[in-house]
């Protein structure tokens, strides 16, 4: 289909076209053509000289600059933020690492990662944990379920999802969302209590978990979007091939459809997962603000990086700025070591990947 | 393991738009039917009404008649997914799935079938590639992606793929265009001895193709863009050939027209 003869086409196209460019009258039959004292486009006569300085050295000029503008931005953060630290590790009484408190504005301070450090982790994991089967399934029902009309406005809603500013979300979780919560926790503390991460006497509300789905809600739209995208761009013939071997929908899209996009599905969630590591006002708003290493989801408490930079920052001097920018530093060590590892993941069968292009 | 197609008036559409009309033809089993005719005539439309896929495009729909051995394929109690493990169907442009392995090719209309003893795909898998004549080009790579390989590698890594299903039609839409005349005249050995045990339609706008391989030709056309296609003739390949019962077959088969 599709491909109709377009012998009657190209035999038309040539005639007319010639003709109307050359539009002085013909006389009677063949008249000879023109002379005409413009060279041809081709170039007549000996070849010219190479312009020293052109568009092309200009603009290849333009964009190596563009390039190593990358370089030097990262490096200057590098350097910035490793001068600022240093000093401030050097203060502190405690092990940076495995110290759990933070009190890095007194006269011997004290501070370390630890429980914070546990904290982004833990609210990052759970947000996935939720948000990725879900996302999926929306990007699923958008790509290859939903009828067009459907699919193009509940698109656009995910996007517009994606637009809402992280302190919106923020506000959101602490004064609306954190009751259906406070009386789920309850719920599951009554039940599930005999499970360590459901256990404690309470208060609950402002907690892990609170933060966790907030995060897994703020996270959704980017997962769904880029997982749609990669649905999209299933090769058609190899749905059909997948079809054709007596596949049913939900097979064809076991067989053709997600293991074409696996990378791009683990790269969105990488792409979520540093969204969530990342998340500063939302969970400073959401988390109950404590310095425990605890599995406890439900019982008030929890604390991330970057919410704690955005909680403390106000009242620290200049140890606590360094205390805080050294927690900045361990907080993108994490994110680049949960990057690679994803590359790691996604490389692997790029044989495969590569062959397919 | 062949069975018999025959096609009463059926018509299909792609939305409002009618790309086939009335086209009634049987093909017997264990031989193979070449349709030929111009391009935007209807003929892989046809052919993909057979085993159903026509219906995956969106607005598609089909009047008229199709069974398989007296049994409708359009019957509304009829599962869908049957038909297509019934008749397979090998497509224009090769397209193996491009995360798997030659292996894992082979085998996954079996895996979607439920078999899931090792050693059962391990024979089916080593059967149909030897059927698709690429067992010895690949049986120290099976593990190697199958988009790896040459495109005439892949269209009979194809072919393996949907005879490893042992259907009993199969449906070729113009298999050999996107290859070079070797793999061609490959592909061609292998319908023959494929003849055996599968009945076969092929849609082909090679005409010598046409004439070297097939039993029975159906020559299909359209007066003109955005009419209908129609079975013009169809009738043994020879006398087609030789002495066509309609003059527009003879324009197209001489080349004087489309």
């Amino acid at each position: 289909m599709g491909d109709y003869p377009s012998r009657s086409a190209s035999t038309s196209a040539g005639g007319p076209a010639v003709t109307a460019r050359h539009s002085r009258p013909a006389g009677n039959g063949v008249s000879p053509i023109p002379p005409d004292d413009r060279p041809p486009l081709g170039g007549g006569g000996a070849l010219p000289t190479k312009a020293r300085f052109s568009m092309e050295t200009g603009f290849r000029g333009l964009s190596t600059a563009a390039g190593a503008m990358v370089l030097v931005i990262i490096v200057a953060i590098a350097i910035f933020l490793v001068s600022k630290a240093v000093p401030a590790l050097d203060a502190n009484t405690e092990n940076f690492l495995t110290y759990k408190a933070w009190f890095p504005n007194e006269t011997q301070p004290r501070f370390g990662i630890a429980a914070l450090a546990f904290g982004t982790v833990l609210t990052s994991v759970i947000a996935l944990i939720v948000a990725v089967p879900i996302a999926l399934g929306i990007a699923l029902f958008l790509s290859h379920y939903a009828p067009k009309r459907l699919a193009t406005p509940l698109g656009f809603v995910i996007d517009l999802l994606a637009a809402v500013p992280s302190v919106v979300f923020g506000l959101w979780g602490r004064d609306v969302f954190s009751e259906p919560v406070k009386s789920f926790s309850v719920w599951l503390n009554e039940y599930f209590g005999w499970l360590p991460i459901f256990g404690g006497d309470g208060p609950f509300g402002r907690s892990i978990l609170l933060g966790s789905l907030v995060l897994a809600i703020m996270v959704l739209p980017i997962v769904t979007s880029l997982s749609r995208e990669v649905f999209q761009q299933t090769p058609g013939m190899n749905e059909e091939a997948a079809l054709a071997l007596g596949a049913t929908k939900w097979e064809m899209i076991r067989t053709a459809v997600l293991p074409y996009g696996k990378p791009g599905v683990l790269a969105a969630v990488m792409l979520g997962l540093g969204r969530a590591l990342g998340e500063t006002i939302a969970l400073a708003l959401t988390l109950g603000t404590t310095f425990v290493i605890s599995f406890n989801v439900i019982e008030s408490g929890g604390n991330s990086i970057a919410a704690n930079i955005a909680n403390t920052f106000g009242e620290a001097n200049a140890t606590g700025r360094g205390a805080l920018i050294a927690s900045g530093l361990l907080l993108f060590a994490i994110t680049l070591v949960v990057n690679m590892a994803a590359r790691a993941i996604i490389y692997r069968r790029r044989e495969f990947r590569d062959s397919a292009a | 393991m062949a069975k018999r197609i025959e096609a009463s008036n059926v018509s299909s559409y792609y939305g409002s738009f009618k790309a086939i009309d009335g086209i009634s033809m049987t093909v017997e089993p264990k031989t193979i039917t070449a349709l030929i005719g111009p391009s935007g005539c209807g003929k892989s439309t046809f052919l993909r009404s057979i085993n159903r896929m026509h219906e995956v495009l969106p607005g598609a729909r089909i009047e008229g008649r199709l069974t398989i051995d007296d049994q409708n394929i359009y019957d509304a109690d009829v599962d869908v997914t049957a038909v297509r493990r019934m008749i397979g169907m090998v497509f224009q442009r090769p397209n193996p799935f491009p995360t798997m392995s030659i292996y894992e090719n082979v085998v996954a209309g079996l895996k979607l079938n439920g078999v899931r003893k090792k050693a059962v795909l391990d024979e089916a898998a080593e059967k149909s590639l030897k059927s698709a004549n690429l067992w010895d080009e690949v049986k120290d790579r099976l593990n190697r992606p199958g988009a790896g390989l040459s495109g005439g590698q892949q269209q009979r890594l194809c072919i393996a793929r949907t005879i490893a299903v042992e259907p009993q039609v199969v449906l070729m839409d113009e298999p050999c265009s996107a290859l070079d005349p070797i793999s061609t005249l490959a592909i061609e050995d292998l319908m023959f001895k494929l003849k055996d045990r599968f009945t076969i339609i092929i849609v082909t706008h090679n005409m010598q193709q046409a004439a070297r391989v097939s039993d029975k030709t159906g020559f299909f056309s359209i007066d003109r863009t955005g009419e209908p296609g129609r079975l013009i003739e169809y009738d043994d390949t020879q006398k087609i050939f030789s002495n066509p019962g309609q003059k527009k077959t003879e324009d197209y088969i001489t080349g004087r027209f489309g």
